[in-house]
C-alpha cells in the first residue's frame, strides 16, 4: 500500500488491456518511444578536467612549443636582411633635396642615389621590398575605392566604374581606369641597384620584375578588357589615366604585354591593401648566381638609384627599400620564434606550478565527502 | 458576434429569460471562449508588430537602415537582413503553431453539447452559441455550460447537486435549490418557455461564493443568492436533469473571470538577458563614441595629411562630422556583440527541452495513458531554480480516496501481511486480495489483504462482530440503492465512507435508514437497529456516538471519536487495552494513516430514560442549548468500552513523501494551498512527511480578527525566540537559515490568510511563514492562492511554481512563475493554464532535478559561451581601429561576419545547449543538493556574465595581437608579402573559429555523436565555404562580392600562417584551462565532486545503483479521522431530507426484516442533505 520509492522498470510494464494488440479499437499509445536520444541517453563521452589530462597536456606544449620556438628563431636569425630608409629626412640624406621638392604635381622626375654597404654576403634568391610607413592602406574609405570588375577586364565597369570609386571615378568625363583611391596612389619610385665593385666599376644589379604577384592576382583577379592583346591603347581609349599617374595604365610596362596594363605586377602588388600602416611590399627578385660560387649580393658597397616619384613627407611617412633572402617560414620575424619559446615555457611553468599545488592542496578523491 | 469588453462599466444586469431580443440590446458576452491571439488575417502584421516591439528586433531594423547610407555602411546590407529574416521567420513559425492549438482547444470547449430550449423546443447546440437569457437542460454527470440560475430540478424542491471541484477543489457533493415558485415549472418545456422572469442581478465579478440579486416575474420580487447559482465548471452530480436560466456566459462567467488575465510569463533568465543586452548596447555605445573621438582626433592629425591619398568626396567635410558618420558605421560592425542570433538559439534551446520533457517515459503514466506535456516551452530553465512549490492538496498530493487500511480490534492488528517466516511483506499492486465473494452485497473495488480479519468474521468472534457493527451503525450517511445490491453510500466525509464500506464488505452492510430505524445485514441476515440518538460530531467534541435498541432489546451506545477524546472516556477495566491500542495507533499514525478509536457502552434502560428525558428538556431549551446537549452527551460517554481502532489511509498518489522528501532535501520549500479543511490538511501534512512530530512547534493561525491573527503571528514569533534569531539570520549565510528554520511548521486558515495578507501584516507573514519548515493554508480560496504566490513573488524574489489539478488552482497556476498541472482526470482547466503538465506529483521531482536541472545548465553554459564567443568575435575590430585610423574598416571578410554566428558557430554551441548533462540523471536525482547552484542564481549572473565577456575580450586582444605581431614583417616562403589585409582577415578569422571550437569543447561536458559532428562538422564547413566563396569560380560570376579570391589558397599554405594559429590558439585556451583546473582542483562544486564519482562508477562498470530510501520517521500525534463540521444527526432524526421513494426501488433480494418493518420504510432513499447552517 505504501508507495514504494521511485522505480523506473515500475512504469515501463504496461497494464494489461492498454496496449491491446489485435483488437479492432486499439489505440495507439501515448506513450513516448524508447530511443536513446529521445530519452536522452544517447552514448556519450564525458571527459572532466583532471590533474591526469591538464598536467601532461601543459607539459606537453611546453616541450613542443620550446624546440619550435628555438626553431623558428634560429631560421629568423639565419636570414639576412638589409632595411636603408631613402624618405631624405635628414639634411644629410641624399634624398633630402627630392623629398622637400617633390609633389604629384611635378612634371620633371627627380633622382637620388643612396650608398650602402652589406656586410655579409646574400646568398640564394634576394627579395626587394618596398617598405611605407604610416601609411594608411587599410582606412575603410581607401580599401573600398576600388572597382574589382573593372580590374577583372569587365568592359562596363572599365566605362562605368563603381560607385565606390568616388572620388576618383572620372576625370574630364572620361571613366578613370583603374579607378579608385587605391589606383590612384600607386608607388612610383623607381629602384635600381648597383653595385659599386671594388675596382670602381658600378654594376647594374639585374632586377626581376615579374613573379612578385600572387599566381591568383595575376591570373584570375586582374585582366585586362578584352584579353592580353598587344593594342592596349585602343581598350583604354575612352578612359582617362588616375589624377596622381604620370602615364596611362597600358604603359606601365611596354616592353613586356604580359605585365601591362591591369596585369602589370608592381600594380598588382599595390592593389594587395596591406593590413596595418605600416607594411613592406615586394618589388623585385634578384635572381641567384647559376654558378652557385659567387653569392648573390657579395659583401660590399652598393648605390639604390631611387627615382623619387612619392611624395610621403606630408603625412609624415618614411620609404624604405629592404633587401632579404627568405627561408622555409618566409622572412625574418623574431616575434614568432621568440612568443614560441615565451608560451612553451609559461606553459611548461604553469604545469609545475600546477602540480605542486595539486599535490599540495589538490582534492583527489573528493567523491567521498558529498553531503546530501 | 462580437465579444463585449464593457464589463467594467456594467452596473446592473437584467436577463430576460427566453427573450434573445433583450437581452441582445445589453450586448452581454456570448457563451464562447476565446485564448487564441490571431486569426488567418491579423496573424502576419499583428505577430510582426508583436516582433517588432520586442527591443531586438527593433534595435536590428535600425542598424539595417543605417547600413543602407553609403557613407556610414561599413558592412552590406546583407550581413543584418539575412539574419534578422531568419530571425523574424522561425519566431513567427512558432507563433503560429502555438496559437493553432489554442484555437483547437478553443474550439473544443466551444463545439461541447449542450441542450438549449430555443422556441419552446429542446435543440442541441454548441455551447459558444448559449445566450444569456437561454434556459438550457443539464443532465447528469454534465458539466455546467455557463453560469446558470437553477430553475428546476429532477429532484424534489427543487433540490440538485453539484461537484465543485473545478472550481473550489472540494469533492463532496453541495446542493443547490431551486426558487419555489420556478421549480414548480418542473421539465415541463411549454411551461418553461413561456417563463418570461427578468433577473436584475449583480455585474460579472469572480467572487465564488457570493451572488445577489433579484428575480421578477408575475409582479413578484424573489431575492437570489448563491444557493440558487449553478457555476460553469460544476458537474451535476446525482440529479437526473435541471433547467437553469444562463445569467453569465463565456468569458464573464465566475470561473473565467476568476482564471485572471493570462501573463506573459518570462523567466528571470530573460530578464536578465534583456538588462544585460542593455548594458552591451550601452558598451557598445562607448565603443563606437571612443572610436568616434579617436577617429576625430586621426582624421585632424593624420587623415588632413594624408590627404593626397585619401579624399573625401565633400571637401568641405569636416573631423568632427567624420566623427559622427564613424560613430554610426561602428555601431553597424560591432553590432554582433548583441547577437541577433542569441534570442533565436535561446528560443530553439528551449523548444528542445521542452521536446524532452514530452518524450519522457518516465513522465509517463501509463495507467491513464499520458505523457508529460510542456505547454509552454519558454519557461525550461527557470524549473531548475524553484524555490518555492505551491501545491494543491486533494488530486495532487492524494487521489483523494479514503481506504481502509488497518484495524486493531481487541489488541490485535489486522492489515498487515507476513510471509511464511513472519516477516511482514510491503504490500503492492500484486499481493493477493482477500476474497469477499461470500457477501453478495460487497463493494466490489474494495481491497484488502489480510485474510485474518475475514477468518476472525467468520468464526464470529463477538468484539469483531461488534466492531464492524459499529462501524455500519455509527454514522451519519446515507444510502441509496438504485437497483438490487447496488449500494451507493452518500458520504459526508470520504472517510466515513471508508468505514462504512468496510463493513459492508465485512458483511455488516448498512443497507437503509430511517429517522427511527436503521437496517443492516449482518452475515446475510436483515437487522434493523432502533436508532434512539445522535450524539452528533463536532469540533470541540471530537466524536460522535448513536445509541440503538438491537433486536434483542439491548439498548447500546457505540462511539467513535479521537483517541485522545475517547481514551479519556473510558471504563478504567479497560486500562491494558487501552495500552495496546495506543501502540497499534502510533504505529498507524508512524505510517500516516488517519485514525479513530472506537468504543461501545451497554446501556441501562432506566438511566437511559432518565438521560432521554433530560435530553428531551434540554433540546427545547431556549438558551445555551447547545451547552447543555454537550455536557449531557458527555454524561451518558462515560465508561466505555474499547473496541479497537481503524486506520484509513488517505490515498496518496504514488511517490508523494518520497517526492517532498527529495524536493525538501533540494532545498525546495513546499507549502500545500488547500481549501480542506485544516485537520484534513493537517493529516497529510504528516502523511507526507511534511509536518513531523521533532518538529519544535506547529503554529497555527486561526484567527478570525486582524488582531487576532496579528496577535498570532507575532506570539509565534516571540514564543519561539524566531525574532531573535531572524536578525541573525540576516546577517549569516543561507546554510545557517537551513538549520534554524528546520523546525517549524506554519498552518494558517483562509480567514486568518485574508488578514495576513493585507498590507500591514503580508511582511510579517512573510518571515514567519519563510522560516517555517512547512506552510500549510487551508480553507483558501482560489484568489487566495494566488494571492500567496504572488506574495512570495513579491518579497521573496525567489521562482515559484504552483502545482494543481483543479480549476480552482488555475489562477495559482497562472501566477507562479511555473504552473504545473496533473493531467489525466476529469477537468481540464487547471491543465489547460499551466505551463507543464503531467499526470502524477511525483514526476515533479523529475520535471524539476532533472529536466529542469538540465535546463538551467544548458542554458547558462549556452549564455556565458555565446556572449565569450561574441565578443571575442567583434572586439578585434576595436582593436584593429587602432591601426586603420579609426575607419571601422572590418577585419574580416562581410561574408565571414554574416556567416560567423548562423553557420560557423551555431552548431555546436546549440549541440551542447541541447545535449549536454554535467551529471547524468540518476546522480541529479540522488543528489538533490546538486539543485541548489540553480537556486542560488550561480551559473549565470551579472558576475558570470562579465567574466565571461572578460574572457572574450581577452580572446579578441590575442586573436588581433598575435597575428598583429608576426605579420608586422612577415613574407611568404616565396617572397611575395603576406601582410596584407586578406590574409590577415582569414588568419584571423580561421584562428577565431578554431578558438571557439575548441572552446565550446571544453565547455561540453558530453559529447554524443551530435556534438561531435557539429563540432568538426562546423569546422569543416568553415573551411568549405572559406574555400568555396575564394574560388576562381565564384569570383568570376560575382567578382564586387567576392574580393577574396586566391587568399585562404594563398595564406592557408603557408606554414606560417598555421604557426600563428596554433600559437593564438593555445595562448587563448590555456589559461582558461588552467583557471578551470585550478578551480575544480582546490574549490571543487557539487557537480565536480559528483562528476568525478560518476566518472569513477562509471569506469568500475555498472554497480547496483540503490536509490536512497526515504526515512519515513514515525510521528504519534492525536488524530482523528473525520474532520467534517457540525454532523446531521438532527437532520436524519427529523426526516427532513428523507424522500418517499417511488414504488419500484423497493424488492428485496433477501429474506425479510424480522421486527415487522416494512420495505418502503426500509427503502427509503435518501439524500444527504448538505446545505446546514454554515
Amino acid at each position: 500500500m505504501m508507495a514504494s520509492s521511485y522505480n523506473a522498470k515500475d512504469e515501463d510494464g504496461h497494464l494489461p488491456g492498454s496496449v491491446g494488440s489485435g483488437g479492432p479499437g486499439a489505440v495507439k499509445s501515448k506513450k513516448p518511444d524508447n530511443t536513446a536520444f529521445k530519452q536522452q541517453r544517447l552514448p556519450a563521452w564525458q571527459p572532466i578536467l583532471t590533474a591526469g589530462t591538464v598536467l601532461p597536456a601543459f607539459f606537453m606544449i611546453g616541450l613542443i612549443f620550446i624546440p619550435i620556438g628555438i626553431g623558428l628563431l634560429v631560421t629568423s636569425n639565419n636570414i639576412k636582411e638589409f632595411e636603408i630608409d631613402y624618405t631624405g629626412v635628414d639634411m644629410s640624406s641624399p634624398c633630402f633635396s627630392c623629398s622637400q621638392n617633390y609633389s604629384w604635381n611635378s612634371t620633371s622626375a627627380c633622382t637620388c642615389s643612396v650608398p650602402f654597404t652589406l656586410d655579409q654576403p646574400f646568398e640564394s634568391n634576394v627579395f626587394m621590398y618596398y617598405g611605407l610607413s604610416n601609411f594608411y592602406q587599410n582606412h575603410r574609405r581607401y580599401v573600398k575605392s576600388r572597382d574589382d570588375s573593372q580590374l577583372n577586364g569587365d568592359k562596363s565597369s572599365l566605362l562605368n566604374p563603381s560607385k565606390e570609386c568616388e572620388p576618383y571615378r572620372t576625370s574630364d568625363k572620361k571613366s578613370i581606369a583603374p579607378c579608385g583611391a587605391i589606383a590612384n596612389s600607386l608607388f612610383n619610385d623607381t629602384l635600381e641597384l648597383f653595385y659599386n665593385h671594388p675596382n670602381g666599376s658600378k654594376i647594374t644589379i639585374h632586377l626581376e620584375k615579374t613573379g612578385i604577384a600572387w599566381w591568383t592576382d595575376k591570373h584570375v583577379k586582374f585582366r585586362n578588357p578584352g584579353g592580353n592583346n598587344n593594342n592596349l591603347s585602343s581598350v583604354f581609349r575612352d578612359t582617362s589615366k588616375p589624377v596622381n599617374w604620370h602615364k596611362p595604365v597600358y604603359e606601365l610596362d611596354p616592353s613586356d604585354p604580359d605585365n601591362n596594363g591591369f596585369v602589370n605586377e608592381d600594380f598588382i602588388v599595390w592593389m594587395r591593401t596591406a593590413a596595418l600602416p605600416t607594411f613592406r611590399k615586394l618589388y623585385r627578385i634578384i635572381q641567384k648566381k647559376k654558378d652557385n660560387m659567387t653569392p648573390t649580393l657579395p659583401p660590399g658597397n652598393y648605390s639604390l638609384e631611387v627615382t623619387y616619384n612619392y611624395p610621403v613627407r606630408s603625412f609624415d611617412g618614411r620609404k624604405r627599400m629592404i633587401l632579404s633572402t627568405i627561408s622555409w617560414m618566409g622572412g625574418k620575424n623574431p616575434f614568432l620564434g621568440i612568443a614560441y619559446i615565451t608560451v612553451g615555457s609559461v606553459c611548461f611553468f604553469l604545469g609545475v606550478v600546477l602540480l605542486i599545488i595539486h599535490h599540495k592542496y589538490g582534492n583527489r578523491n573528493n567523491s567521498a565527502d558529498i553531503p546530501n | 458576434t462580437k465579444l463585449n469588453f464593457s464589463s467594467a462599466l456594467e452596473e446592473e444586469r437584467h436577463v430576460r429569460a427566453n427573450d434573445r431580443d433583450y437581452n441582445e440590446r445589453f450586448s452581454y458576452a456570448d457563451n464562447r471562449i476565446k485564448t487564441a491571439k490571431y486569426n488567418v488575417f491579423t496573424f502576419l502584421p499583428i505577430n510582426l508588430f508583436e516582433q517588432f516591439q520586442r527591443f531586438a528586433n527593433a534595435y536590428f531594423l535600425v542598424l539595417l537602415i543605417l547600413q543602407l547610407i553609403p557613407e556610414i555602411s561599413s558592412l552590406s546590407w546583407f550581413t543584418t537582413i539575412v539574419p534578422l529574416v531568419l530571425v523574424l521567420a522561425i519566431t513567427a513559425v512558432k507563433d503560429a503553431t502555438d496559437d493553432y492549438f489554442r484555437h483547437k482547444s478553443d474550439q473544443q470547449v466551444n463545439t461541447r453539447q449542450s441542450q438549449v430550449l430555443i422556441k419552446g423546443k429542446l435543440q442541441n447546440e454548441k455551447w459558444m452559441n448559449v445566450r444569456v437569457g437561454d434556459i438550457i437542460k443539464l443532465e447528469n454527470n454534465q458539466f455546467v455550460a455557463a453560469d446558470l440560475l437553477l430553475l428546476s430540478s429532477s429532484e424534489p424542491y427543487g433540490l440538485c447537486y453539484i461537484e465543485t471541484a473545478e472550481l473550489d477543489g472540494e469533492t463532496n457533493l453541495k446542493v443547490r435549490q431551486a426558487l419555489t415558485v420556478t421549480s414548480d415549472l418542473g421539465d415541463d418545456v411549454a411551461k418553461l418557455a413561456d417563463f418570461s422572469g427578468e433577473v436584475i442581478c449583480e455585474p460579472p465579478n469572480n467572487k465564488l461564493d457570493k451572488f445577489t440579486g433579484t428575480l421578477c416575474w408575475k409582479d413578484n420580487k424573489y431575492s437570489l443568492d448563491n444557493e440558487k447559482m449553478l457555476l460553469r465548471g460544476c458537474v451535476l452530480r446525482n440529479t437526473e436533469w435541471c433547467f437553469g436560466l444562463v445569467i453569465f456566459a463565456g468569458l464573464q462567467t465566475k470561473l473565467m473571470q476568476n482564471c485572471g488575465r493570462t501573463k506573459f510569463k518570462r523567466t528571470s533568465i530573460d530578464k536578465l538577458m534583456n538588462t544585460l543586452v542593455l548594458w552591451i548596447f550601452g558598451f557598445l555605445i562607448c565603443m563606437g563614441i571612443i572610436l568616434a573621438i579617436g577617429n576625430t582626433i586621426w582624421e585632424q592629425k593624420v587623415g588632413s595629411d594624408f590627404w593626397e591619398y585619401l579624399q573625401w568626396k565633400e571637401l568641405t567635410i569636416n573631423a568632427v562630422f567624420s566623427g559622427f558618420l564613424t560613430f554610426w558605421s561602428y555601431i553597424i560592425i560591432l553590432n554582433t556583440v548583441v547577437p541577433i542570433s542569441l534570442y533565436v538559439s535561446v528560443e530553439v534551446l528551449r523548444l528542445g527541452h521542452s521536446y524532452f520533457i514530452n518524450w519522457d517515459r518516465r513522465m509517463y503514466y501509463s495507467r491513464k495513458d499520458t505523457p508529460a506535456e510542456a505547454r509552454t516551452t519558454t519557461l525550461n530553465e527557470e524549473l531548475g531554480q524553484v524555490e518555492f512549490i505551491f501545491s494543491d492538496k486533494t488530486g495532487t498530493l492524494t487521489q483523494n480516496i479514503m481506504v481502509f487500511n488497518k484495524c486493531s480490534i481487541n489488541g490485535k492488528t489486522y492489515g498487515d501481511v507476513y510471509d511464511e517466516f513472519g516477516h511482514k511483506v510491503d504490500i503492492t499492486e500484486k499481493t493477493p486480495c482477500v476474497d469477499f465473494s461470500f457477501n453478495p452485497l460487497m463493494d466490489r473495488k474494495f481491497r484488502f489483504h489480510d485474510s485474518s480479519l475475514v477468518e476472525a468474521i467468520k468464526l464470529e468472534e463477538p468484539l469483531v462482530q461488534e466492531f464492524f457493527r459499529l462501524l455500519a451503525l455509527c454514522h451519519t450517511i446515507m444510502p441509496e440503492e438504485r437497483n438490487e445490491g447496488e449500494l451507493v453510500y452518500q458520504a459526508q466525509s470520504p472517510d466515513e465512507g471508508a468505514l462504512v464500506t468496510a463493513a459492508r464488505n465485512f458483511g455488516f452492510v448498512f443497507r437503509s435508514r430511517t429517522p427511527e430505524t436503521i437496517t443492516l445485514y449482518e452475515m446475510g441476515q436483515a437487522v434493523t437497529y432502533q436508532l434512539l440518538a445522535i450524539l452528533d460530531f463536532n469540533n470541540v467534541r471530537k466524536r460522535m456516538s448513536v445509541i440503538v435498541r438491537n433486536p434483542k432489546g439491548q439498548l447500546k451506545l457505540y462511539s467513535k471519536g479521537a483517541d485522545t477524546i475517547l481514551f479519556d472516556r473510558l471504563d478504567p477495566s479497560n486500562e491494558e487495552l487501552m495500552f495496546t491500542t495506543s501502540e497499534h495507533l502510533n504505529e498507524f499514525a508512524g505510517e500516516g494513516l488517519r485514525t479513530l478509536a472506537l468504543a461501545y457502552k451497554d446501556l441501562d434502560e432506566d438511566v437511559f430514560d432518565e438521560w432521554m428525558k433530560k435530553l428531551l428538556f434540554a433540546s427545547t431549551a431556549l438558551d445555551n442549548r447547545e451547552e447543555k446537549l454537550g455536557a449531557l452527551y458527555e454524561e451518558i460517554e462515560q465508561g466505555m468500552l474499547l473496541l479497537g481502532a481503524t486506520a484509513i489511509e488517505d490515498k496518496l498518489q504514488e511517490g508523494v513523501p518520497e517526492t517532498i522528501a527529495c524536493l525538501t532535501l533540494a532545498n525546495i520549500k513546499i507549502w500545500v494551498l488547500t481549501g480542506d479543511k485544516l485537520e484534513t490538511a493537517m493529516n497529510i501534512g504528516y502523511s507526507c512527511n511534511m509536518l513531523r512530530d521533532d518538529m519544535n512547534t506547529v503554529f497555527i493561525i486561526s484567527g478570525h480578527t486582524m488582531l487576532e491573527v496579528q496577535q498570532e503571528l507575532s506570539k509565534d514569533k516571540f514564543s519561539s525566540g524566531l525574532d531573535m534569531e531572524k536578525t541573525e539570520l540576516y546577517s549569516s549565510d543561507s546554510v545557517f537559515e537551513e538549520t534554524i528554520i528546520a523546525e517549524y511548521a506554519l498552518i494558517i486558515n483562509g480567514h486568518s490568510l485574508a488578514h495576513a495578507l493585507e498590507a500591514d501584516l503580508e511582511q510579517i507573514l512573510v518571515d514567519v511563514a519563510c522560516l517555517c519548515k512547512t506552510v500549510i493554508c487551508c480553507r483558501v480560496t482560489p484568489l487566495q492562492k494566488a494571492l500567496v504566490v504572488e506574495l512570495i513573488k513579491r518579497h521573496k524574489r525567489a521562482v515559484t511554481l504552483a502545482i494543481g489539478d483543479g480549476a480552482n488552482d488555475v489562477s495559482m497556476i497562472k501566477t507562479a512563475h511555473i504552473g504545473v498541472g496533473i493531467s489525466g482526470q476529469e477537468g481540464m482547466q487547471a491543465v489547460l493554464a499551466s505551463d507543464y503538465s503531467f499526470a502524477q506529483f511525483r514526476y515533479l521531482q523529475r520535471l524539476l532535478l532533472v529536466h529542469g536541472r538540465w535546463s538551467y545548465h544548458r542554458m547558462c553554459n549556452f549564455l556565458c559561451y555565446f556572449f565569450y564567443k561574441n565578443f571575442a568575435f567583434t572586439l578585434v575590430h576595436f582593436w584593429y581601429g587602432f591601426l586603420c585610423g579609426f575607419s571601422a574598416q572590418t577585419v574580416y571578410d562581410q561574408w565571414f561576419i554574416t556567416l560567423f554566428n548562423i553557420v560557423y558557430t551555431s552548431l555546436p554551441v546549440l549541440a551542447m545547449g541541447l545535449f549536454d548533462q554535467d551529471v547524468n540523471e540518476q546522480y541529479s536525482l540522488r543528489f538533490p543538493n546538486l539543485y541548489r547552484p540553480g537556486q542560488l542564481n550561480q551559473l549565470f549572473n551579472k558576475r558570470k556574465f562579465f567574466t565571461c565577456t572578460l574572457q572574450g575580450v581577452c580572446t579578441s586582444f590575442i586573436l588581433f595581437f598575435i597575428p598583429y605581431g608576426a605579420f608586422m614583417t612577415a613574407v611568404r616562403d616565396d617572397g611575395a608579402h603576406i601582410s596584407d589585409q586578406q590574409t590577415f582577415a582569414v588568419t584571423i578569422a580561421t584562428s577565431l573559429v578554431i578558438v571557439v571550437s575548441v572552446q565550446i569543447g571544453l565547455d561540453t561536458n558530453y559529447w554524443t555523436a551530435v556534438n561531435h559532428f557539429f563540432i568538426w562538422g562546423s569546422l569543416a564547413v568553415y573551411f568549405a565555404i572559406l574555400f568555396a566563396m575564394h574560388s576562381d569560380g565564384i569570383f568570376t560570376i560575382f567578382p564586387n562580392q567576392f574580393p577574396f579570391i586566391g587568399t585562404a589558397r594563398n595564406s592557408l599554405n603557408q606554414k606560417i600562417v598555421w604557426l600563428v594559429i596554433l600559437l593564438t590558439t593555445v595562448v587563448c585556451i590555456m589559461p582558461m584551462v588552467a583557471v578551470r583546473f585550478i578551480k575544480a582542483d582546490l574549490y571543487p562544486t557539487q557537480t565536480d565532486k559528483v562528476r568525478l564519482l560518476q566518472q569513477a562508477t562509471r569506469k568500475q562498470g555498472p554497480q547496483e545503483q540503490n536509490l536512497r530510501r526515504v526515512r519515513r520517521t514515525s510521528s504519534r500525534r492525536s488524530a482523528y479521522a473525520f474532520a467534517h463540521q457540525q454532523g446531521y444527526g438532527e437532520l436524519i432524526t427529523s426526516g427532513k431530507n428523507m424522500k418517499v421513494p417511488t414504488s419500484s426501488t423497493s424488492t428485496y433480494p433477501l429474506s425479510s426484516p424480522t421486527r415487522g418493518l416494512t420495505g418502503t420504510s426500509s427503502a427509503s432513499i435518501c439524500k444527504c442533505f448538505r446545505h446546514q447552517k454554515h
